[in-house]
């Protein structure tokens, strides 16, 4: 099924086998039906969460959210290739902080790279710079990333303290990103554009848009605080952004259910479920002797280290949705050393994972022109930097929160 | 005659101000920009590692290779305004050193700039691409330093005696 997913023949829904293999697990009993609800019952409200975040990035992009991140860039810039990289930084962490790392890909990263051509600056770095803070930056809250959502349910951490715990490691991680970047690209990043580039009219300000997003980070605190599941912030946020759209005849119904991308949703569930089959007969069982108890330093580099090798092997939905019922027991900082694992552990290779990488190669038998080599230096570089010293920070975090 | 300028973003002001001293006033000059298959594909892959997400059409790289193109002419616009006589602009996409090589082939003189550390006088102020290009001309190369360069107290010093 995973080798379905990474390969998707005819261009078909990844849904499309996905959930009749969960029928199939469910059918023959290699999952009790009790445990498949169970399954559900735990992912229907992360994947709801997961919807409200979809819609709400798409239609930040509508507003001309991106597109004015773009012109902000471009003129703090200024054709100087190292500002543009810390602006780059800046705005890719804090989108896939809020945002998640889909808007960074999809949404972002295009603008990224027409600032830097316009600007008459080398983009090869700058993109880097989307790709790898997509997974790294994606560690400050339970939104960041569908890793983080399915973590959080897990956890039984609110989510101001998840983000409390997890602000220093996200910090301390995009820190090290931004010193091997500015080394590893120190040549690309000195070619200077000729000056006297035109930086582009004043970009108009997305106001609701940033309202809007405000708004619903704080729905997320308050909501917490009073107990009710911060899902319904993110829905409110959508529900305003789409709403008024709507009323713009901007979108229409169908663009908003597209939006939310309804066979990513069943994907997920139904992956849930098969994972759950897997662990149930005999996985758990293996892997639980080599995962280390404890929360100690020491178990959770383990930990970390553990959860970025399985995400390499096996993507890092399935290596999340495999670890958090063993981890879960030790307590939230286990949790949490997963999380860093699985969201830096990726940037080892450009396909997100090694399993990804080398089944694409394998089957389409084609390379879209990626220097893999260089790739893999700066991955080698990057990741167990990064890894080493956000576990560290989080580390710091549980003992003084 | 026929001179090749090889425009990369960044150093190309320094290759046609060498193509305007240099070539002869009746050369063919033909101004070059290789688009590298990098960004695209850093985003193709990107997307692809975002698993389940299906819509191919989502995908950010088919976007990037739209953008590159554009950005391209542009840079080839302006500096075909700069040079200020006709001239012959030139695109191509694939492995960077590899296109400049062939581009390069039959004629009388590549115009290149360095692309490494330019901050000291020495082997390291060429790139990998530019060091290609360079060892694997089938031309004569004029190989020009994008902004002054560097002061000759950069050199290291000489080897000690045998």
């Amino acid at each position: 099924m995973l080798a379905w997913a990474v390969v998707r023949p005819f261009g078909w829904p990844e849904a499309a086998l996905a959930v009749p293999a969960a029928g199939v697990v469910v059918a023959t009993g290699a999952i009790s039906l009790d445990h498949a609800r169970a399954e559900a019952e735990r992912l229907g409200p992360v994947v709801g969460f997961l919807a409200a975040v979809l819609v709400l990035a798409h239609f930040c992009d509508v507003e001309g959210l991106f597109r004015a991140c773009g012109a902000w860039m471009a003129r703090w810039a200024a054709g100087r290739p190292v500002r543009l990289l810390t602006a780059v930084f800046a705005l890719a962490s804090a989108i896939t902080a809020v945002l998640s790392l889909d808007a960074t890909i999809v949404l972002l990263t295009p603008v990224v790279f027409a600032t830097a051509a316009r600007g008459g600056v080398r983009p090869k770095p700058h993109v880097y710079a989307c790709t790898h803070l997509s997974n790294t930056a994606s560690l400050l809250l339970p939104v960041s990333n569908l890793t983080n959502l399915l973590a959080f349910a897990a956890s039984g951490l609110s989510f101001t303290r998840f983000a409390g715990l997890m602000a220093l490691p996200w910090l301390a991680a995009i820190g090290v990103e931004y010193l091997v970047f500015r080394r590893f690209f120190a040549r690309d990043l000195a070619a200077a554009a000729p000056a006297g580039q035109d930086p582009g009219e004043a970009p108009r300000l997305p106001l609701f848009a940033l309202v809007t997003v405000g708004c619903t980070l704080a729905g997320f605190v308050v909501a917490s605080a009073f107990g009710v599941d911060p899902a319904w912030a993110a829905a409110a946020g959508a529900l305003v952004l789409a709403g008024r759209a709507l009323l713009r005849r901007e979108a229409g119904v169908p663009d908003v259910v597209r939006a939310a991308a309804p066979a990513f949703l069943a994907f997920v569930l139904a992956l849930g479920v098969v994972v759950r089959a897997v662990v149930d007969n005999g996985l758990a069982g293996a892997l639980a002797h080599v995962l280390p108890a404890g929360t100690g330093l020491p178990a959770l580099l383990g930990i970390a280290a553990l959860a970025a090798v399985l995400a390499n092997v096996i993507n890092n939905l399935p290596a999340v949705l495999v670890l958090l019922p063993l981890a879960a027991p030790s307590g939230p900082g286990a949790v949490l050393a997963v999380l860093l694992g699985v969201n830096i552990g990726p940037n080892l290779t450009y396909a997100g994972s090694l399993a990804t990488l080398l089944w694409r190669r394998i089957v389409h038998q084609h390379d879209h022109g990626v220097d893999l080599g260089e790739f893999t230096r700066l991955g080698l570089l990057a990741v167990p930097c990064c890894l080493a010293v956000a576990v560290v920070a989080l580390w710091g975090s549980l003992q003084v929160l | 005659m026929r001179v090749i300028a090889w425009l990369v973003e960044g150093t190309w002001p320094a290759c046609v101000d060498a193509v305007r001293t240099h070539a002869p006033a009746p050369a063919e000059v033909v101004l070059l920009h290789v688009s590298g298959p990098e960004a695209a594909g850093l985003a193709h892959g990107a997307f692809a590692g975002l698993l389940g997400r299906g819509h191919p059409e989502r995908d950010p790289g088919a976007l990037l290779e739209t953008l590159g193109g554009s950005s391209a002419a542009g840079l080839l616009d302006a500096a075909a305004e700069r040079l200020g006589r006709p001239c012959v602009r030139e695109e191509r996409s694939g492995r960077v050193e590899r296109q400049v090589v062939a581009a390069a082939d039959g004629a009388d003189l590549l115009v290149l700039a360095r692309d490494g550390d330019r901050s000291r006088l020495g082997p390291r102020s060429l790139g990998p691409a530019a060091r290609f290009a360079v060892d694997h001309a089938p031309c004569p190369v004029l190989l020009v330093w994008p902004e002054p360069a560097p002061d000759l107290a950069t050199l290291p010093p000489p080897p000690p005696r045998p």
